[in-house]
């Protein structure tokens, strides 16, 4: 039986300096089906599809369309070949309406003037046909994610693209909003159009998916069939053994309140609104807690007000009956916060530091790193190496290597290094294994855990709700800058977070809707 | 191959190797600019532009003479870089030091050093400004320092204008559109030729300040290098944001490093006016020495080390290039000289061709 296979790599061969990104990877895709490429980060996904789109060239292999080999130099290319793209971080203008994004570089012109009437019309069509709701005429900087990815989804059908590339789509959505994107796929298969569904959450794929395909660093595994598969089997192949979906914990017994969140108000950066309004809560010895909540809802802004990095308009923060409302951000560390910010690039780490005058940018001024002024190279030499060796931090050249030059999950290790040698007695994690693969986010995760049986409170921000689930001693749903909902991990379950965190529901209500 | 992986990866040989390839081009080009301009004397031109700085001794004291300032004012540049600041009001500050360096020998009759020690206050005091401004209000430091360029500049004139004591006409010359010769007003105030004049064969230009600039390029590089308020400054200059999250008074650093670079531009105007040699005539044009300090702190890759050599080059196709004279015109030599100075600062650019070239060699080695 001739497959009819609508797009076909073959045998693709992707390098980079130091690295195969991919391996002899062959993936071939049927035409009207949702074909899921799954892997760890850094399993080389990303850069399969990118050799798709035209972003990367490989440097073996072929490309078919309809069995044809064919080649795409750049996007336009892949444009050409109706090959569509939503990208997990979206490529939108943000000052740009929502139909300015979607016509942008396919712009019809009359005389050189734009003529918007067509496109609107067609704009609406898309939209009403696959049920993708948007306002037109609303700027991207003011809709949500999830109206952001929708005319994602609008651009690529304006283009009459017939293959559909989803790059971790679901990243981002609430679980409502995940299954809305699913029955949204669904529709397009109907339609006749094929799917590449990039995730590496194994029940989106059990749910969606037709097939399979999975990747294992830059290796091809294997493509399977979803109807004769389990979770268990597919994160085998992925990870090459088995995983532990559970994480170990032992009981929490918390202790005394070490952080206390008083009514706290932070004002937005972005709108004119405060993105904190009004949060109070306590992170006791001995207890993760966890702020869960969609990105955008001010955690960011509440770890800002939190750990000094952004003034707060009122409220009061309290570290082991200190107050440390107003106090600058050296005076908090000193007094015993750690933290591990969201974004290590921008953040967490001087990039263009070596590693070991990163692992010192919390303590360079401590007298065991400096004598009169001078930084004393050969402590803090010592210093890193004993830090490397610890916690297992792996570089190219050991101290001296650029950060810049490392993977992300060492960068990441080296952050939670210096953080927790600090010996803090509160840990502020921000989705501190955003980005990294499954090794490194157990290893992560047992650090964490570690810190709260050593009773050390931990307040932990994520937008992950299975790290949540696993991690948390207590919950804290955040939704537009309030706190609405707080919740046993044992007694609560993902669609329920997911209400909350949608704003569906919020405790203020009382009331439990079925 | 491996050979060549290592060497892409040496930062600093890479460095010095972008920074000889860019000059090589400068040369090139400006020789073709030669051509075009006067075909005839072009071999002429280009060799006098290369040979004169080692042709004398006496050149050659000029070629050192002059690089003390443009060192002092490429530090000042590449400090401000170190730190992300662009310090393109070097000229107003060293033109400040330079005033300041000028009462203190003049009006108040002081020795060099002192006047020296001036002349880094006043281009420091220079340099508070925008960086308050930065550090207050985040205006851009571009901005407000080409501004006080020009406050600079008019505010010496006006205050020169006013004080006669300064001018030559009050110290028996006849002009007036000059300050005093310091030979005439203050003898102790010229810095001292430290015996090199007879080394260098009675060259009428030297004296210690080249020595100054290099102590202060060894203590701009230890400073930067290995004191945890270089690890400070270098960081906000980085990642000002996770300077930031480091607990690191950013702000406060962002004034400190504009007060230190204006204090290095300054201490240029200083030694270059305090040598007894020129005397400073108002006028109504910015001095390009500071701005040369941008070219320098470039080319040398805000290396304070790098910087000595650079500015030693430049210094030398500036002697080289006033030497082409009267077969150039002085308009025609100063374009080529800013040709030059303006592909050899191209060496950013170059360093990043030659790590692509190295590693795209690379690439293809490992396909065959």
């Amino acid at each position: 039986m001739a497959e009819d296979y609508v797009i076909e790599m073959l045998h693709i061969t992707k390098e980079f300096p130091g690295i195969k990104a991919n391996d002899d990877i062959t993936l071939q895709l049927r035409r009207g089906e949702i074909h899921a490429l799954l892997g760890e980060n850094g399993a080389g996904k990303s850069t399969l599809m990118s050799v798709l789109f035209g972003l990367y060239q490989a440097e073996q292999g072929v490309i078919k369309k309809d069995g044809k080999e064919v080649q795409v130099k750049d996007p336009n290319d892949a444009n050409r070949l109706k090959i569509g793209m939503v990208h997990q971080h979206f490529k939108l203008v943000e000052c740009f309406t929502v139909l300015d994004n979607i016509i942008l570089g396919v712009e019809d012109t009359k005389n050189g003037f734009l003529q918007y009437d067509a496109a609107r019309k067609k704009v609406m069509e898309l939209s009403e046909r696959y049920g993708l709701r948007v306002d037109p005429d609303a700027y991207v900087s003011d809709i949500s994610v999830g109206m952001q990815q929708r005319v994602e989804i609008l651009k690529m059908l304006y283009r009459d693209n017939e293959i559909l590339i989803f790059d971790e789509p679901t990243a981002v959505l609430t679980p409502q909003e995940i299954n809305e994107l699913m029955e949204i796929m669904r529709g397009f298969k109907k339609e006749g159009k094929s799917i590449l569904f990039i995730t590496h959450k194994l029940a989106e794929i059990m749910a969606v998916a037709d097939r399979c395909t999975v990747l294992r660093k830059g290796k091809c595994m294997g493509t399977v069939d979803i109807a004769g598969t389990t979770k268990e089997e597919l994160s085998k192949l992925m990870v090459g053994r088995d995983v532990q979906f559970e994480i170990e914990k032992k009981p929490c017994k918390p202790g005394d309140s070490i952080l206390s969140v008083r009514d706290l108000v932070v004002a937005s950066k972005v709108h004119n609104n405060n993105a904190v309004k009004g949060v109070s809560f306590d992170v006791k010895a001995g207890e993760i807690l966890c702020v869960a909540g969609i990105e955008g809802n001010g955690q960011t802004e509440l770890v800002y007000g939190i750990t000094g990095l952004e003034k707060i308009t009122s409220g009061t923060v309290t570290l082991k009956g200190q107050d440390i409302t107003t106090a600058p951000i050296r005076q908090r560390s000193k007094a015993g916060m750690s933290h591990i910010p969201e974004d290590r690039h921008k953040h967490g780490l001087v990039l263009d530091y070596s590693l070991e005058e990163n692992l010192v940018l919390q303590r360079y001024w401590e007298p065991d790193f400096e004598k009169r002024g001078v930084i004393r190279k050969d402590a803090v030499r010592k210093y890193a190496e004993g830090l490397i060796d610890r916690f297992d931090i792996r570089s190219g050249q050991g101290p001296v290597t650029v950060a810049r030059s490392m993977s992300g999950g060492n960068q990441q290790k080296a952050i939670i290094a210096r953080e927790i040698d600090k010996q803090p007695e509160l840990l502020v994690a921000v989705q501190p294994t955003r980005g990294l693969d499954v090794g490194a986010i157990e290893y992560i995760h047992k650090q964490l855990i570690a810190e709260r049986d050593a009773g050390k409170a931990v307040l932990l921000i994520s937008l992950e709700l299975d790290e949540v689930m696993d991690l948390s001693d207590r919950i804290l749903v955040m939704y537009e800058g309030e706190i609405v909902g707080e919740f046993n991990p044992k007694e609560t379950d993902v669609q329920e977070l997911g209400l909350y965190m949608a704003g569906a529901k919020s405790n203020t209500k009382k009331e439990k809707e079925a | 191959m491996n050979k060549k992986k290592r060497l892409a990866e040496n930062g600093m040989l890479i460095s010095i190797l972008a920074s000889v390839v860019s000059i090589i081009f400068g040369l090139i080009f400006g020789f073709v600019l030669l051509f075009i301009l006067n075909p005839a004397k072009a071999g002429i031109g280009i060799n006098a532009m290369l040979t004169t700085g080692f042709a004398s001794l006496d050149q050659f004291g000029k070629v050192l003479y002059q690089s003390a300032p443009l060192m002092l004012c490429g530090l000042s540049v590449g400090f401000a870089f170190k730190t992300g600041l662009f310090n393109i009001g070097a000229s107003g500050q060293y033109t400040i030091g330079a005033f300041c360096a000028l009462l203190g020998g003049i009006a108040w009759q002081l020795p060099w050093w002192a006047c020296l020690i001036l002349a880094c206050i006043g281009g420091g005091i220079w340099g508070i400004f925008p960086g308050l401004f930065k550090a207050l209000f985040n205006v851009n430091e571009v901005i407000t320092s080409i501004m006080f360029n020009w406050i600079g500049m008019f505010l010496v004139n006006f205050l020169m204008a006013n004080m006669p004591i300064l001018l030559a006409s009050a110290w028996g010359a006849s002009n007036s559109d000059r300050t005093a010769a310091l030979s005439a007003a203050n003898p102790g105030a010229i810095i001292p030729k430290g015996g090199l004049d007879k080394i260098l064969g009675n060259s009428s230009w030297i004296n210690i300040s080249v020595f100054i600039a290099l102590l202060v390029a060894l203590i701009t590089y230890f400073i930067l290098n290995k004191t945890t308020f270089g690890y400070e400054l270098k960081a906000c200059g980085y990642n000002k944001e996770a300077s930031r999250y480091a607990g690191i008074n950013a702000n406060r650093n962002v004034v400190l490093s504009m007060i230190i670079a204006g204090a290095l531009s300054g201490l240029g105007g200083g030694v270059y006016y305090l040598a007894g040699t020129v005397q400073y005539v108002l006028e109504k044009s910015i001095l390009a020495m500071g701005f040369n300090g941008i070219p320098v702190a470039l080319l040398a890759n805000s290396n304070p080390i790098g910087t000595i050599f650079s500015a030693l080059f430049i210094s030398y196709i500036q002697v080289g290039g006033s030497a082409m004279q009267p077969n150039f015109s002085s308009e025609a030599t100063d374009i080529i000289i800013a040709v030059i100075i303006y592909l050899a600062a191209f060496a950013l650019l170059m360093r990043g061709l030659i790590i692509r070239l190295l590693s795209g060699k690379k690439d293809k080695e490992v396909k065959a």
